[in-house]
C-alpha cells in the first residue's frame, strides 16, 4: 500500500510499470490518470492546487485501507501532486490489484470517488480571465454518497 | 494553539495560521470559529457560510461539533476540490 503527496511531477508510465511489476502475477491491474484539463472553448494556462499534507497522508491513508477491506485489494496506490501545473500534466494517479478485474475497478472507481471530496487538496484555475478556485461540485458529493 | 488557513479561507483572511490562545470555553471547533469571529470582523464575514468551513484537529478531518481541548493544531478550510 502506498500514498505519495508530491510538489514533483511523476511519470505515469513507469509508476504503472513499477507497480505491475510488484504485482507477482496477480491476475488484474487498473490504473487511473487524471490530468489538467483545458478545455478549447475556455482553456486555462495554469492549475494551481493548494495542499494540507499531513492531513492529505492521513486521509488517502484511511482511504485506501478501506478500499482493501471492501474489495479485497491486493495492492493500491495513490500518487497526488500540488503546486502549479500546466495544461496535459498528471495530477493524480491511482492503481489497484485484485485477483480478478472487478474488484479492481471498483477499488479505483472508490479511491477517486473518495479522495475528490475527502482529500485535502483546492483547485484554483488560471486563464486568459485571471485565477479563481474551483468550486466543490454536486456531483463529487453524489459520486461518493453512492458508496455508503 | 495554532490555526491555518486554506485556500480561499486563507486569501480572505490574508493569512496562512496564527497562534491563539483561546478562553477554556471554547472546547469545540464550532466554538473555536464562534470565538474568532466575535473578536475579528473580516473573519467573521470570512466565515459567513459556516456549512462551508471544514475542520481538522492535528491532521485528523472532524466534524464541528468535535472537541479542541489539548489540541495543537487546527485547521480550517473551504470544501476539498482534489483528484
Amino acid at each position: 500500500m502506498s500514498v505519495r503527496v508530491s510538489t514533483d511531477s511523476f511519470d505515469p508510465g513507469a509508476e504503472t510499470n513499477a507497480f505491475l511489476a510488484a504485482g507477482n502475477g496477480a491476475g488484474a491491474a487498473v490504473t487511473f490518470t487524471g490530468v489538467v484539463r483545458s478545455k478549447p472553448d475556455d482553456p486555462i494556462t495554469a492549475l494551481t492546487l493548494e495542499c494540507y499534507p499531513e492531513l492529505a497522508i492521513n486521509q488517502l491513508t484511511a482511504i485506501v485501507e478501506q478500499a482493501n477491506a471492501r474489495f479485497g485489494l491486493l495492492a493500491a496506490t495513490v500518487i497526488h501532486r500540488y503546486g502549479r501545473l500546466g495544461p496535459g500534466e498528471p495530477i493524480v494517479q491511482v492503481m489497484t490489484l485484485s485477483p480478478h478485474r472487478d474488484a479492481a475497478f471498483k477499488g479505483a472507481e472508490f479511491l477517486m470517488d473518495y479522495l475528490k471530496t475527502d482529500a485535502p487538496f483546492w483547485k484554483q484555475e488560471t486563464g486568459p480571465n485571471g485565477t479563481h478556485w474551483v468550486e466543490a461540485k454536486e456531483a463529487d458529493d453524489a459520486a461518493k454518497a453512492r458508496w455508503e | 494553539m495554532k490555526v491555518l488557513y486554506f485556500a480561499w479561507l486563507r486569501e480572505r483572511l490574508n493569512r496562512g495560521e496564527e497562534e491563539v490562545s483561546p478562553p477554556a470555553e471554547v472546547a469545540t471547533v464550532a466554538d473555536l470559529i464562534d470565538w474568532l469571529a466575535s473578536r475579528d470582523e473580516a473573519f467573521a464575514h470570512a466565515v459567513e457560510k459556516r456549512a462551508l468551513i471544514k475542520a481538522a484537529v492535528d491532521a485528523r478531518l472532524v466534524k464541528p461539533e468535535a472537541s479542541i481541548i489539548g489540541a495543537k493544531t487546527v485547521a480550517l478550510f473551504p470544501p476539498m476540490t482534489g483528484g
